[in-house]
């Protein structure tokens, strides 16, 4: 990590309201947040919490009602599409469902080389660019010629959320946004998974910024962690102090009823709420 | 030694594709529960885990077939049953089956009494109306769910109470063994919480007898069982009490699980995760040999020539490698 803290992505005050008047719905409540460069951030919260949402307006997939977003520095700016492209080669995201975040009529090669044209290597020679895929690749142990002409379809999850780094390893963008990037996949895949994003983000020195509810995963990978519930960050801190020693009662709770195999895990204290 | 609830003897059952291939998914499988105790089952997607939870039920429907073996609940052998006796006479009474996701394959028409009424009319058709819901009124509050959930359909309740209802219709006839599929995989912390603690509340009230618990999470299955058992690839690779599994796992596929735990205790950050590389064998086509070979850190030749057979090692612990548990455990100390 560098040493002097460098902000790379902030918010303040950030709001985004679903629906008008009686069907008004606070999905994400005066919120704020700074991510600096480098560092590995997660946001944590149960289902309905407004991660997903939050995690939306931070890359411009829907619009903020309230509340700005600064990106290095600056107010950020996507009121127009070019804009907004410009935008997105230095945010990316990772999604949940690898399944469903191909285009299953574009072979692997198109989704490769669209990564190395947004990078401004449309010129390039076509060896370069088969040269610049067989490293991405190489670097989440996948084989580019076994995958060149391939669709999507024909590979398993875990490989096709390796590729999805791959992905990322050709755009080397500042910030990478991961939502629930292994709950659809396997504990041991999960931990290879989750290797190439740190490596990756010690190579290219990116803002990694994970959406999760597993705490488990929260505590393992970041260096702070933002607990949400329902749409409001209730508390904030480095993972160790978060995660080990929370103050708020409602942190406290989530982290109790976390199954551990080291501490007992306590079922006396289980109330059935009849809700 | 407690008495033995559920036996299963060389239990073999496979899957045949449109193409007329057969996947055998449940390889010579045995295993025992005792009264009051429970199994978890662990492994990977694709291990056959949930294939054996099916085969255990004695009810058999295609794409799966029944091969060989016994499966004994309570000193009945219910293997060799028509389908139609199994209905009648096991199912519900003798083993109940939560599959995956039951909670969401509720009809949204019936009310949460027209269940139990299926339940209960399959095998006492006089039963009035009046019985039934004094029954479930009463199974249902001893479980800590109000009464009124009973004339309430399935969207007006939340996940985790849909999830609770599923296992008390499920429990409602007191079966001797419950097989619960994956019962908490898509709650969330709290509502899991109190689904395991319905499932210890089940077994300390003796409404069912023994459970058989599945999930791939780890840190859950730990907690929750008194034994398990590790799959791979259609057979049991490894079988023990959870905290020897856990803590001392002696099948190399057992140890790489196991060292993919991640859990929010002090001390565990930053630990290297360890990741199996490559992927399970092709079932239509399985390797002669150890079906791990392939992805196995300690293979020799041997080991892709001879067909590997369960080691039994103290304490009722079984593995399946040909490498003895001493030098196992000599190969982890030093990798």
């Amino acid at each position: 990590m560098p040493k002097e803290k460098k902000l790379c992505l902030s918010g303040k005050g950030l709001t985004k309201v679903f629906g008008l008047g009686r069907q008004k719905t606070v999905a994400v409540d005066h919120v704020d947040f700074d991510f600096y460069e480098g560092e590995i951030v997660s946001i944590v919260g149960e289902s309905g919490s407004g991660k997903t949402t939050l995690a939306k307006m931070l890359l411009g997939l829907i619009s903020t009602t309230e509340g700005e977003i600064y990106f290095q520095g600056a107010k950020r700016d996507i009121s127009s599409q070019r804009k907004k492209q410009e935008y997105w080669k230095d945010i990316q995201a990772i999604f949940q469902d690898p399944f469903s975040s191909y285009n299953i009529f574009n072979k692997i090669d198109a989704v490769l080389l669209d990564c190395i044209n947004m990078r401004g290597g449309r010129n390039l020679p076509y060896a370069k660019k088969v040269e610049m895929m067989t490293e991405a690749c190489g670097f989440v142990n996948l084989k580019f010629e076994e995958l060149t002409n391939k669709y999507p379809f024909e590979l398993s999850g875990g490989q096709m959320q390796r590729l999805m780094i791959a992905r990322i390893f050709l755009l080397k963008p500042k910030i990478l946004l991961a939502d629930e990037p292994t709950s659809m996949i396997d504990a041991c895949s999960r931990a290879t998974i989750l290797d190439y994003l740190i490596q990756l983000r010690d190579e290219i020195g990116m803002t990694l910024i994970f959406i999760t509810h597993d705490i488990g995963l929260a505590y393992y990978v970041s260096d702070s962690v933002y607990i949400m519930e329902h749409g409001k960050i209730v508390e904030r801190g480095t993972a160790d102090e978060v995660i080990l020693h929370p103050k708020e009662t409602y942190t406290q709770r989530l982290i109790n009823d976390v199954p551990k195999i080291y501490e007992e895990w306590d079922l006396s204290t289980v109330t059935f709420s009849n809700k | 030694m407690g008495k033995v609830i559920l036996e299963v003897r060389e239990l073999t059952t496979k899957y045949i594709t449109r193409f007329r291939e057969d996947v055998y998914a449940v390889d010579h499988v045995s295993l025992k529960v005792e009264e009051g105790k429970s199994l978890g089952i662990a492994g990977e997607s694709g291990c056959g885990k949930s294939t054996l939870a099916l085969s255990l039920m004695g009810y058999y429907f295609p794409p799966l077939h029944y091969m060989s073996g016994d499966i004994i609940i309570d000193g009945k052998n219910i293997s060799g049953m028509k389908p139609d006796d199994i209905r009648k006479s096991v199912l519900g009474t003798e083993i109940a089956y939560i599959p995956q996701a039951a909670m969401n394959a509720l009809n949204p028409t019936q009310k949460v009494i027209n269940f139990i009424e299926d339940v209960i009319r399959a095998h006492d058709n006089t039963a009035s109306n009046k019985y039934i819901y004094e029954m479930a009124r009463v199974s249902f509050e001893k479980l800590g769910l109000p009464a009124d959930v009973l004339q309430k359909y399935p969207v007006e309740l939340s996940g985790g109470m849909k999830q609770r209802t599923v296992i008390a219709i499920s429990a409602i006839l007191s079966p001797k063994v419950l097989i619960a599929d994956e019962p908490s995989s898509a709650l969330d912390v709290t509502s899991q919480k109190m689904v395991i603690k319905m499932l210890r509340n089940l077994m300390e009230d003796g409404i069912i007898k023994s459970m058989i618990f599945i999930t791939h999470e780890l840190p859950l299955l730990y907690n929750v069982t008194d034994d398990i058992m590790v799959m791979y690839a259609g057979q049991i690779v490894e079988k023990g009490s959870a905290k020897e599994t856990v803590f001392d796992p002696l099948h190399p596929y057992a140890k790489g699980l196991m060292g993919s735990i991640i859990v929010p205790e002090e001390g565990l950050r930053n630990v290297k995760l360890t990741a199996i590389p490559g992927v399970p064998p092709n079932l239509k086509k399985p390797p002669s040999g150890c079906r791990f070979a392939e992805r196995c850190k300690f293979v020799m030749p041997q080991c892709r020539a001879i067909s590997v057979g369960i080691r039994e090692v103290e304490n009722g612990r079984e593995y399946r490698c040909i490498i003895p548990e001493d030098q196992l455990r000599e190969a982890y100390k030093n990798a």
